[in-house]
Protein backbone atom coordinates (compact mmCIF):
# COMPACT_ATOMS: atom_id res chain seq x y z
CA UNK A 1 0.00 0.00 0.00
CA UNK A 2 1.21 3.11 -1.19
CA UNK A 3 1.53 6.20 1.44
CA UNK A 4 -0.08 3.80 3.94
CA UNK A 5 0.23 5.98 7.03
CA UNK A 6 -1.94 8.72 5.78
CA UNK A 7 -4.25 6.46 4.64
CA UNK A 8 -4.69 4.60 7.18
CA UNK A 9 -4.94 7.61 9.38
CA UNK A 10 -7.88 8.71 7.30
CA UNK A 11 -10.06 5.21 7.03
CA UNK A 12 -9.43 5.16 11.23
CA UNK A 13 -11.26 8.93 11.46
CA UNK A 14 -14.00 7.87 8.92
CA UNK A 15 -14.95 4.37 10.28
CA UNK A 16 -14.49 6.69 13.90
CA UNK A 17 -16.92 9.01 12.37
CA UNK A 18 -19.59 6.84 10.51
CA UNK A 19 -19.57 4.59 14.06
CA UNK A 20 -19.93 8.16 16.45
CA UNK A 21 -23.79 6.81 17.34
CA UNK A 22 -22.59 3.36 18.38
CA UNK A 23 -19.94 5.15 20.48
CA UNK A 24 -21.36 7.51 22.20
CA UNK A 25 -24.46 5.47 22.82
CA UNK A 26 -22.12 2.66 24.56
CA UNK A 27 -23.86 1.08 27.47
CA UNK A 28 -26.63 3.62 27.47
CA UNK A 29 -30.23 2.28 27.93
CA UNK A 30 -32.69 3.56 25.74
CA UNK A 31 -36.15 4.00 26.90
CA UNK A 32 -38.82 6.03 24.97
CA UNK A 33 -40.15 8.07 27.78
CA UNK A 34 -43.82 8.43 28.38
CA UNK A 35 -45.52 11.30 28.97
CA UNK A 36 -47.44 11.37 32.84
CA UNK A 37 -50.98 12.36 32.15
CA UNK A 38 -52.11 14.63 35.35
CA UNK A 39 -54.98 13.04 37.27
CA UNK A 40 -57.21 15.46 35.60
CA UNK A 41 -56.71 14.35 31.78
CA UNK A 42 -56.97 10.90 33.23
CA UNK A 43 -60.28 12.21 34.57
CA UNK A 44 -61.34 13.69 31.29
CA UNK A 45 -59.91 10.48 29.34
CA UNK A 46 -59.64 12.57 25.92
CA UNK A 47 -58.28 15.53 24.45
CA UNK A 48 -59.56 17.96 22.19
CA UNK A 49 -58.97 15.31 19.03
CA UNK A 50 -58.01 11.23 19.25
CA UNK A 51 -54.55 10.64 21.15
CA UNK A 52 -52.73 9.30 17.97
CA UNK A 53 -53.95 13.04 15.82
CA UNK A 54 -52.27 14.95 19.39
CA UNK A 55 -48.94 12.57 19.35
CA UNK A 56 -48.07 13.52 15.30
CA UNK A 57 -49.95 17.05 14.71
CA UNK A 58 -50.55 19.02 18.04
CA UNK A 59 -48.20 21.32 16.94
CA UNK A 60 -49.95 22.45 13.61
CA UNK A 61 -53.23 22.17 16.14
CA UNK A 62 -51.69 25.03 18.47
CA UNK A 63 -50.35 27.23 15.66
CA UNK A 64 -53.70 26.81 13.63
CA UNK A 65 -55.41 28.03 17.28
CA UNK A 66 -52.98 30.97 17.07
CA UNK A 67 -53.94 32.68 14.22
CA UNK A 68 -57.35 31.88 15.12
CA UNK A 69 -57.40 33.67 18.08
CA UNK A 70 -54.93 36.49 17.25
CA UNK A 71 -56.44 37.14 13.74
CA UNK A 72 -60.01 36.21 14.17
CA UNK A 73 -60.42 36.58 17.58
CA UNK A 74 -61.87 33.39 18.05
CA UNK A 75 -61.37 31.28 21.31
CA UNK A 76 -63.75 28.75 21.84
CA UNK A 77 -62.75 25.42 19.54
CA UNK A 78 -65.71 22.77 19.07
CA UNK A 79 -64.62 19.31 18.78
CA UNK A 80 -65.96 16.68 16.71
CA UNK A 81 -67.93 15.24 19.59
CA UNK A 82 -69.25 18.89 20.19
CA UNK A 83 -67.58 19.47 23.13
CA UNK A 84 -65.93 22.91 23.55
CA UNK A 85 -62.59 23.82 24.49
CA UNK A 86 -60.66 27.34 25.05
CA UNK A 87 -58.41 27.90 22.21
CA UNK A 88 -55.45 28.68 24.80
CA UNK A 89 -52.05 27.27 26.30
CA UNK A 90 -51.80 28.35 29.19
CA UNK A 91 -55.29 30.35 30.55
CA UNK A 92 -58.11 29.27 32.04
CA UNK A 93 -59.24 25.95 33.35
CA UNK A 94 -60.11 24.63 30.01
CA UNK A 95 -56.89 25.16 27.86
CA UNK A 96 -54.40 23.09 27.40
CA UNK A 97 -51.89 23.46 30.45
CA UNK A 98 -55.56 23.89 32.35
CA UNK A 99 -55.57 20.23 32.05
CA UNK A 100 -51.78 18.96 31.48
CA UNK A 101 -51.03 20.92 34.57
CA UNK A 102 -47.52 19.65 34.77
CA UNK A 103 -44.67 20.83 31.68
CA UNK A 104 -42.00 19.03 33.12
CA UNK A 105 -43.58 15.70 32.45
CA UNK A 106 -46.09 15.95 30.22
CA UNK A 107 -44.03 18.20 27.14
CA UNK A 108 -40.54 18.18 28.19
CA UNK A 109 -40.12 14.34 28.51
CA UNK A 110 -41.11 14.01 24.93
CA UNK A 111 -39.55 17.50 23.28
CA UNK A 112 -36.12 16.60 25.45
CA UNK A 113 -36.06 12.86 24.24
CA UNK A 114 -36.36 14.01 20.65
CA UNK A 115 -34.37 17.60 20.87
CA UNK A 116 -37.52 19.51 20.05
CA UNK A 117 -37.33 23.21 21.43
CA UNK A 118 -40.88 24.60 20.81
CA UNK A 119 -40.78 28.65 21.06
CA UNK A 120 -44.06 28.48 23.03
CA UNK A 121 -42.81 29.68 26.32
CA UNK A 122 -40.64 32.24 24.61
CA UNK A 123 -44.13 34.64 25.31
CA UNK A 124 -46.38 32.31 27.72
CA UNK A 125 -45.25 31.84 31.30
CA UNK A 126 -45.42 27.88 31.76
CA UNK A 127 -48.16 26.66 34.61
CA UNK A 128 -46.04 26.60 38.52
CA UNK A 129 -45.08 22.89 39.16
CA UNK A 130 -46.90 21.78 41.79
CA UNK A 131 -44.06 19.79 43.46
CA UNK A 132 -40.43 22.02 42.72
CA UNK A 133 -38.09 19.25 43.82
CA UNK A 134 -39.74 17.18 40.94
CA UNK A 135 -37.95 19.23 38.59
CA UNK A 136 -35.41 18.33 36.27
CA UNK B 1 -37.24 10.62 -23.00
CA UNK B 2 -34.10 9.26 -22.41
CA UNK B 3 -34.09 5.31 -20.90
CA UNK B 4 -30.82 6.69 -19.04
CA UNK B 5 -32.90 9.07 -16.54
CA UNK B 6 -35.90 7.12 -17.15
CA UNK B 7 -34.38 4.08 -15.85
CA UNK B 8 -33.03 5.61 -12.86
CA UNK B 9 -36.39 6.81 -12.32
CA UNK B 10 -38.44 3.96 -12.14
CA UNK B 11 -35.73 2.16 -10.04
CA UNK B 12 -35.84 4.71 -7.43
CA UNK B 13 -39.70 4.40 -7.64
CA UNK B 14 -39.79 0.76 -7.89
CA UNK B 15 -37.90 0.86 -4.35
CA UNK B 16 -40.35 3.09 -3.49
CA UNK B 17 -43.03 0.72 -4.31
CA UNK B 18 -41.09 -2.26 -2.35
CA UNK B 19 -41.05 -0.44 0.79
CA UNK B 20 -44.46 1.14 0.91
CA UNK B 21 -46.22 -2.50 -0.16
CA UNK B 22 -43.51 -4.24 2.32
CA UNK B 23 -44.47 -2.47 4.93
CA UNK B 24 -48.06 -1.48 4.64
CA UNK B 25 -49.57 -4.63 2.96
CA UNK B 26 -47.15 -7.17 4.30
CA UNK B 27 -45.86 -5.92 7.18
CA UNK B 28 -42.00 -6.41 6.93
CA UNK B 29 -41.20 -3.59 9.58
CA UNK B 30 -38.65 -5.31 10.81
CA UNK B 31 -37.30 -6.05 7.51
CA UNK B 32 -36.86 -1.98 6.22
CA UNK B 33 -36.57 -1.05 10.17
CA UNK B 34 -34.31 -3.40 11.38
CA UNK B 35 -32.20 -5.66 8.80
CA UNK B 36 -32.00 -3.81 5.51
CA UNK B 37 -30.46 -0.49 7.98
CA UNK B 38 -27.74 -3.05 9.47
CA UNK B 39 -27.04 -4.80 6.22
CA UNK B 40 -26.59 -1.17 4.91
CA UNK B 41 -24.21 0.10 7.02
CA UNK B 42 -21.87 -2.92 7.03
CA UNK B 43 -21.61 -2.62 3.41
CA UNK B 44 -21.34 1.31 3.25
CA UNK B 45 -17.98 0.76 5.88
CA UNK B 46 -16.70 -2.41 4.34
CA UNK B 47 -16.82 -1.33 0.88
CA UNK B 48 -16.10 2.26 1.65
CA UNK B 49 -12.74 0.66 3.66
CA UNK B 50 -11.91 -1.95 0.67
CA UNK B 51 -12.85 0.76 -2.25
CA UNK B 52 -9.85 3.03 -0.50
CA UNK B 53 -7.57 0.24 0.33
CA UNK B 54 -8.38 -0.67 -3.25
CA UNK B 55 -7.15 2.63 -4.95
CA UNK B 56 -4.10 2.84 -2.00
CA UNK B 57 -2.72 -0.08 -4.08
CA UNK B 58 -3.15 0.92 -7.51
CA UNK B 59 0.68 2.94 -7.61
CA UNK B 60 1.00 6.64 -8.94
CA UNK B 61 4.61 5.73 -10.73
CA UNK B 62 5.06 9.83 -11.99
CA UNK B 63 3.60 12.85 -10.24
CA UNK B 64 0.64 13.90 -12.17
CA UNK B 65 -0.41 16.70 -10.62
CA UNK B 66 -3.17 19.10 -12.84
CA UNK B 67 -1.27 22.80 -12.74
CA UNK B 68 -3.36 25.54 -12.66
CA UNK B 69 -0.75 28.48 -12.47
CA UNK B 70 2.84 28.79 -13.44
CA UNK B 71 5.12 26.53 -11.45
CA UNK B 72 8.21 26.98 -9.73
CA UNK B 73 11.13 28.25 -11.94
CA UNK B 74 13.66 30.76 -11.93
CA UNK B 75 13.50 33.04 -8.95
CA UNK B 76 12.37 36.07 -11.12
CA UNK B 77 9.69 34.35 -12.72
CA UNK B 78 6.50 34.50 -10.06
CA UNK B 79 5.46 31.10 -8.88
CA UNK B 80 1.99 29.91 -8.16
CA UNK B 81 2.10 28.12 -4.66
CA UNK B 82 -1.19 27.25 -4.59
CA UNK B 83 -2.73 27.05 -8.66
CA UNK B 84 1.01 24.76 -9.18
CA UNK B 85 2.19 23.91 -5.07
CA UNK B 86 6.11 23.00 -5.00
CA UNK B 87 6.03 21.75 -1.19
CA UNK B 88 3.03 19.80 1.23
CA UNK B 89 2.31 22.84 2.42
CA UNK B 90 1.25 24.36 -0.74
CA UNK B 91 -0.85 20.68 -1.48
CA UNK B 92 -2.63 21.07 2.22
CA UNK B 93 -4.12 24.46 1.09
CA UNK B 94 -4.56 23.56 -2.60
CA UNK B 95 -6.54 20.32 -1.05
CA UNK B 96 -8.04 22.41 1.30
CA UNK B 97 -9.66 25.00 -1.04
CA UNK B 98 -10.74 22.10 -3.01
CA UNK B 99 -13.01 20.23 -0.76
CA UNK B 100 -14.13 22.88 1.48
CA UNK B 101 -15.01 25.33 -1.58
CA UNK B 102 -14.91 22.98 -4.88
CA UNK B 103 -12.36 25.34 -6.67
CA UNK B 104 -11.76 23.48 -10.08
CA UNK B 105 -15.77 23.54 -10.03
CA UNK B 106 -15.18 27.47 -9.62
CA UNK B 107 -13.03 28.24 -12.91
CA UNK B 108 -15.87 26.01 -14.78
CA UNK B 109 -16.45 28.13 -17.87
CA UNK B 110 -18.92 27.87 -21.22
CA UNK B 111 -18.05 27.85 -24.55
CA UNK B 112 -20.05 30.62 -26.60
CA UNK B 113 -19.97 31.16 -30.18
CA UNK B 114 -20.80 35.46 -30.33
CA UNK B 115 -21.22 37.29 -33.27
CA UNK B 116 -21.21 34.58 -35.18
CA UNK B 117 -17.89 32.74 -35.60
CA UNK B 118 -16.48 34.64 -32.81
CA UNK B 119 -15.46 32.17 -29.62
CA UNK B 120 -15.76 33.38 -25.81
CA UNK B 121 -15.60 31.86 -23.14
CA UNK B 122 -17.68 32.84 -20.24
CA UNK B 123 -17.77 32.19 -16.32
CA UNK B 124 -20.72 29.64 -15.49
CA UNK B 125 -20.68 29.68 -11.49
CA UNK B 126 -24.01 27.92 -11.09
CA UNK B 127 -22.55 24.69 -11.39
CA UNK B 128 -20.31 25.39 -8.52
CA UNK B 129 -22.85 27.26 -6.60
CA UNK B 130 -25.88 24.86 -6.64
CA UNK B 131 -23.14 22.17 -6.11
CA UNK B 132 -21.61 24.20 -3.06
CA UNK B 133 -24.98 24.35 -1.72
CA UNK B 134 -25.80 20.60 -2.51
CA UNK B 135 -23.36 19.48 -0.27
CA UNK B 136 -22.94 21.79 2.33
CA UNK B 137 -26.87 21.69 2.94
CA UNK B 138 -26.29 17.62 2.93
CA UNK B 139 -24.15 17.56 5.12
CA UNK B 140 -25.98 19.55 7.71
CA UNK B 141 -28.88 17.50 7.18
CA UNK B 142 -26.92 14.75 7.53
CA UNK B 143 -25.75 15.78 11.31
CA UNK B 144 -29.18 17.61 11.78
CA UNK B 145 -29.81 13.55 12.09
CA UNK B 146 -27.96 12.85 14.53
CA UNK B 147 -30.57 14.10 17.33
CA UNK B 148 -31.93 10.36 16.23
CA UNK B 149 -29.13 8.86 16.88
CA UNK B 150 -27.96 10.44 20.23
CA UNK B 151 -29.17 10.18 23.77
CA UNK B 152 -28.95 12.43 25.71
CA UNK B 153 -28.76 14.79 22.07
CA UNK B 154 -25.62 16.93 22.45
CA UNK B 155 -25.83 20.90 22.72
CA UNK B 156 -24.31 21.74 19.75
CA UNK B 157 -26.48 19.36 17.65
CA UNK B 158 -29.28 21.26 19.42
CA UNK B 159 -27.71 24.74 18.70
CA UNK B 160 -27.54 23.17 14.85
CA UNK B 161 -31.41 22.98 14.83
CA UNK B 162 -32.13 26.54 16.04
CA UNK B 163 -29.77 28.03 13.13
CA UNK B 164 -31.19 26.19 10.52
CA UNK B 165 -34.77 26.49 11.89
CA UNK B 166 -33.84 30.46 12.96
CA UNK B 167 -36.73 31.88 10.20
CA UNK B 168 -39.61 29.89 12.33
CA UNK B 169 -42.02 29.73 9.79
CA UNK B 170 -45.12 27.42 10.20
CA UNK B 171 -45.17 24.96 12.84
CA UNK B 172 -42.88 22.47 13.07
CA UNK B 173 -40.62 25.24 11.46
CA UNK B 174 -39.22 24.77 8.05
CA UNK B 175 -35.70 23.96 7.71
CA UNK B 176 -33.67 25.60 5.89
CA UNK B 177 -31.21 22.68 4.80
CA UNK B 178 -34.22 20.81 3.55
CA UNK B 179 -35.30 23.13 1.58
CA UNK B 180 -31.54 24.20 -0.18
CA UNK B 181 -30.92 20.33 -0.20
CA UNK B 182 -33.96 19.68 -2.52
CA UNK B 183 -34.35 22.93 -4.67
CA UNK B 184 -30.36 22.20 -5.55
CA UNK B 185 -30.43 18.10 -6.13
CA UNK B 186 -33.39 19.45 -8.56
CA UNK B 187 -30.99 22.15 -10.17
CA UNK B 188 -28.57 19.51 -10.47
CA UNK B 189 -31.14 16.91 -12.22
CA UNK B 190 -32.38 18.96 -14.59
CA UNK B 191 -28.97 20.54 -15.19
CA UNK B 192 -28.37 17.02 -16.92
CA UNK B 193 -31.80 16.47 -18.26
CA UNK B 194 -31.96 19.76 -19.80
CA UNK B 195 -28.62 20.75 -21.32
CA UNK B 196 -28.17 18.59 -24.38
CA UNK B 197 -24.24 17.91 -24.04
CA UNK B 198 -24.48 17.27 -20.48
CA UNK B 199 -27.18 15.15 -20.89
CA UNK B 200 -25.32 12.76 -24.01
CA UNK B 201 -22.37 12.07 -21.80
CA UNK B 202 -24.61 11.73 -18.06
CA UNK B 203 -25.06 7.56 -17.52
CA UNK B 204 -27.69 5.96 -15.66
CA UNK B 205 -25.33 5.99 -12.62
CA UNK B 206 -25.43 9.93 -12.58
CA UNK B 207 -29.23 10.07 -11.78
CA UNK B 208 -29.82 7.12 -9.87
CA UNK B 209 -28.23 9.14 -7.20
CA UNK B 210 -30.10 12.09 -8.22
CA UNK B 211 -32.78 10.54 -8.02
CA UNK B 212 -32.33 8.60 -5.17
CA UNK B 213 -31.76 12.03 -2.85
CA UNK B 214 -35.20 13.97 -4.34
CA UNK B 215 -36.76 10.42 -2.98
CA UNK B 216 -34.63 11.28 0.49
CA UNK B 217 -35.65 14.43 0.74
CA UNK B 218 -39.19 14.41 -0.20
CA UNK B 219 -39.78 11.66 1.31
CA UNK B 220 -38.46 13.62 4.62
CA UNK B 221 -39.82 16.57 4.01
CA UNK B 222 -43.40 14.44 4.04
CA UNK B 223 -42.80 13.33 6.97
CA UNK B 224 -42.01 16.52 8.96
CA UNK B 225 -44.29 19.13 7.33
CA UNK B 226 -47.31 17.06 5.82
CA UNK B 227 -47.73 13.32 6.88
CA UNK B 228 -46.86 13.11 10.39
CA UNK B 229 -45.45 10.39 11.97
CA UNK B 230 -44.51 9.85 15.53
CA UNK B 231 -41.55 11.13 16.03
CA UNK B 232 -40.81 9.66 19.28
CA UNK B 233 -41.58 5.94 17.91
CA UNK B 234 -39.03 6.86 15.22
CA UNK B 235 -36.33 7.82 17.92
CA UNK B 236 -37.30 4.79 19.88
CA UNK B 237 -36.58 2.79 16.98
CA UNK B 238 -33.16 4.34 15.80
CA UNK B 239 -32.11 4.53 19.22
CA UNK B 240 -32.77 0.79 19.23
CA UNK B 241 -30.48 0.19 16.51
CA UNK B 242 -27.48 2.02 17.79
CA UNK B 243 -27.63 0.04 21.04
CA UNK B 244 -27.82 -2.99 19.82
CA UNK B 245 -30.92 -3.56 21.13
CA UNK B 246 -33.41 -3.34 17.88
CA UNK B 247 -37.14 -3.61 18.36
CA UNK B 248 -39.71 -1.78 16.48
CA UNK B 249 -42.63 0.93 18.14
CA UNK B 250 -46.25 0.47 16.76
CA UNK B 251 -48.01 2.78 14.77
CA UNK B 252 -44.93 4.64 12.87
CA UNK B 253 -46.29 5.50 8.79
CA UNK B 254 -44.79 3.82 6.74
CA UNK B 255 -43.77 7.01 4.90
CA UNK B 256 -40.60 6.39 7.28
CA UNK B 257 -39.83 2.91 6.59
CA UNK B 258 -39.71 4.58 3.21
CA UNK B 259 -37.48 7.08 4.42
CA UNK B 260 -35.07 4.38 5.96
CA UNK B 261 -35.38 2.47 2.95
CA UNK B 262 -33.97 5.14 0.63
CA UNK B 263 -31.08 5.94 2.70
CA UNK B 264 -30.43 1.78 3.28
CA UNK B 265 -30.02 1.16 -0.41
CA UNK B 266 -28.05 5.13 -0.75
CA UNK B 267 -25.53 3.56 1.86
CA UNK B 268 -25.24 0.30 0.35
CA UNK B 269 -24.67 1.64 -3.34
CA UNK B 270 -22.47 4.16 -2.60
CA UNK B 271 -19.10 2.13 -2.16
CA UNK B 272 -19.65 0.56 -5.54
CA UNK B 273 -20.51 4.08 -7.48
CA UNK B 274 -19.17 7.39 -8.36
CA UNK B 275 -20.18 9.05 -4.42
CA UNK B 276 -17.20 7.33 -3.66
CA UNK B 277 -15.81 10.63 -4.76
CA UNK B 278 -16.21 11.71 -1.03
CA UNK B 279 -12.76 9.31 -0.79
CA UNK B 280 -11.76 9.43 -3.95
CA UNK B 281 -11.25 13.68 -4.04
CA UNK B 282 -8.29 12.91 -1.03
CA UNK B 283 -6.85 10.55 -3.13
CA UNK B 284 -6.78 11.97 -6.65
CA UNK B 285 -3.27 12.20 -7.67
CA UNK B 286 -3.97 15.11 -10.01
CA UNK B 287 -4.38 17.36 -6.81
CA UNK B 288 -2.67 15.75 -3.73
CA UNK B 289 0.82 15.90 -5.28
CA UNK B 290 3.25 18.47 -5.31
CA UNK B 291 4.51 19.35 -8.35
CA UNK B 292 8.55 18.81 -8.11
CA UNK B 293 9.02 16.63 -11.00
CA UNK B 294 12.02 18.47 -12.02
CA UNK B 295 13.61 19.17 -8.57
CA UNK B 296 13.19 15.46 -7.71
CA UNK B 297 13.82 12.26 -8.51
CA UNK B 298 11.00 9.65 -8.58
CA UNK B 299 11.04 6.36 -9.33
CA UNK B 300 8.60 4.31 -11.00
CA UNK B 301 7.25 1.54 -8.13
CA UNK B 302 6.97 -1.12 -10.79
CA UNK B 303 10.74 -0.59 -12.51
CA UNK B 304 11.84 -3.74 -12.67
CA UNK B 305 15.96 -4.91 -11.36
CA UNK B 306 17.56 -4.34 -13.77
CA UNK B 307 21.53 -5.69 -13.36
CA UNK B 308 23.42 -1.97 -14.58
CA UNK B 309 27.49 -1.99 -14.98
CA UNK B 310 28.43 1.55 -13.84
CA UNK B 311 31.48 3.31 -15.79
CA UNK B 312 33.54 2.69 -11.99
CA UNK B 313 32.93 -0.56 -12.44
CA UNK B 314 33.91 -1.06 -15.84
CA UNK B 315 37.62 1.58 -14.76
CA UNK B 316 38.41 -1.03 -12.11
CA UNK B 317 38.12 -3.85 -14.36
CA UNK B 318 40.19 -2.37 -17.02
CA UNK B 319 42.56 0.38 -15.48
CA UNK B 320 45.60 -1.51 -16.04
CA UNK B 321 44.82 -1.97 -19.34
CA UNK B 322 43.41 1.65 -20.43
CA UNK B 323 46.74 3.26 -18.35
CA UNK B 324 49.13 1.32 -20.53
CA UNK B 325 47.00 2.36 -24.06
CA UNK B 326 47.23 5.67 -22.57
CA UNK B 327 43.46 5.98 -21.80
CA UNK B 328 42.52 9.15 -19.18
CA UNK B 329 41.27 7.34 -16.02
CA UNK B 330 39.46 8.95 -13.23
CA UNK B 331 41.35 6.96 -10.69
CA UNK B 332 44.75 6.46 -10.83
CA UNK B 333 46.74 2.96 -9.62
Amino acid sequence: MYDKNKIVVGLVIFVAIVTFPFWYNLGKASSAPEPKLSEKAKAAKECVVPKKDMKQEHMQILDLWRDTVVRDANRIYKTGKGKTFNMSLSTGEDSCMGCHENKAEFCDKCHNYASVDPYCWDCHIAPKEKKPEENK
Amino acid sequence: MNEKYLYSLIAVIALFLVAYVGVEALGLQWLFGIIIPCLAIITFIVGFVMRVNDWARSPVPFRIPSTCGQQKSLPWIKHSKIDNPFSTGGVIIRMILEILLFRSLFRNTKCNMNEGARISYVWEKWLWLFSLAFHYSFLVVLVRHLRFFLEPVPVCFQILDKIDGFLQIGLPGVLISGVVLLAAVIFLLLRRIIISQVRYFSLAADFFPLFLIIGIAVSGIMMRYFIKVDIVGVKELTMGLVTFHPHIPEGIGAVFYVHVFFVSVLLAYFPFSKLMHLAGIFLSPTRNLPNNNRAYRHINPWNPKVKVHTYEEYEDDFREKMIEAGLPVDKEL
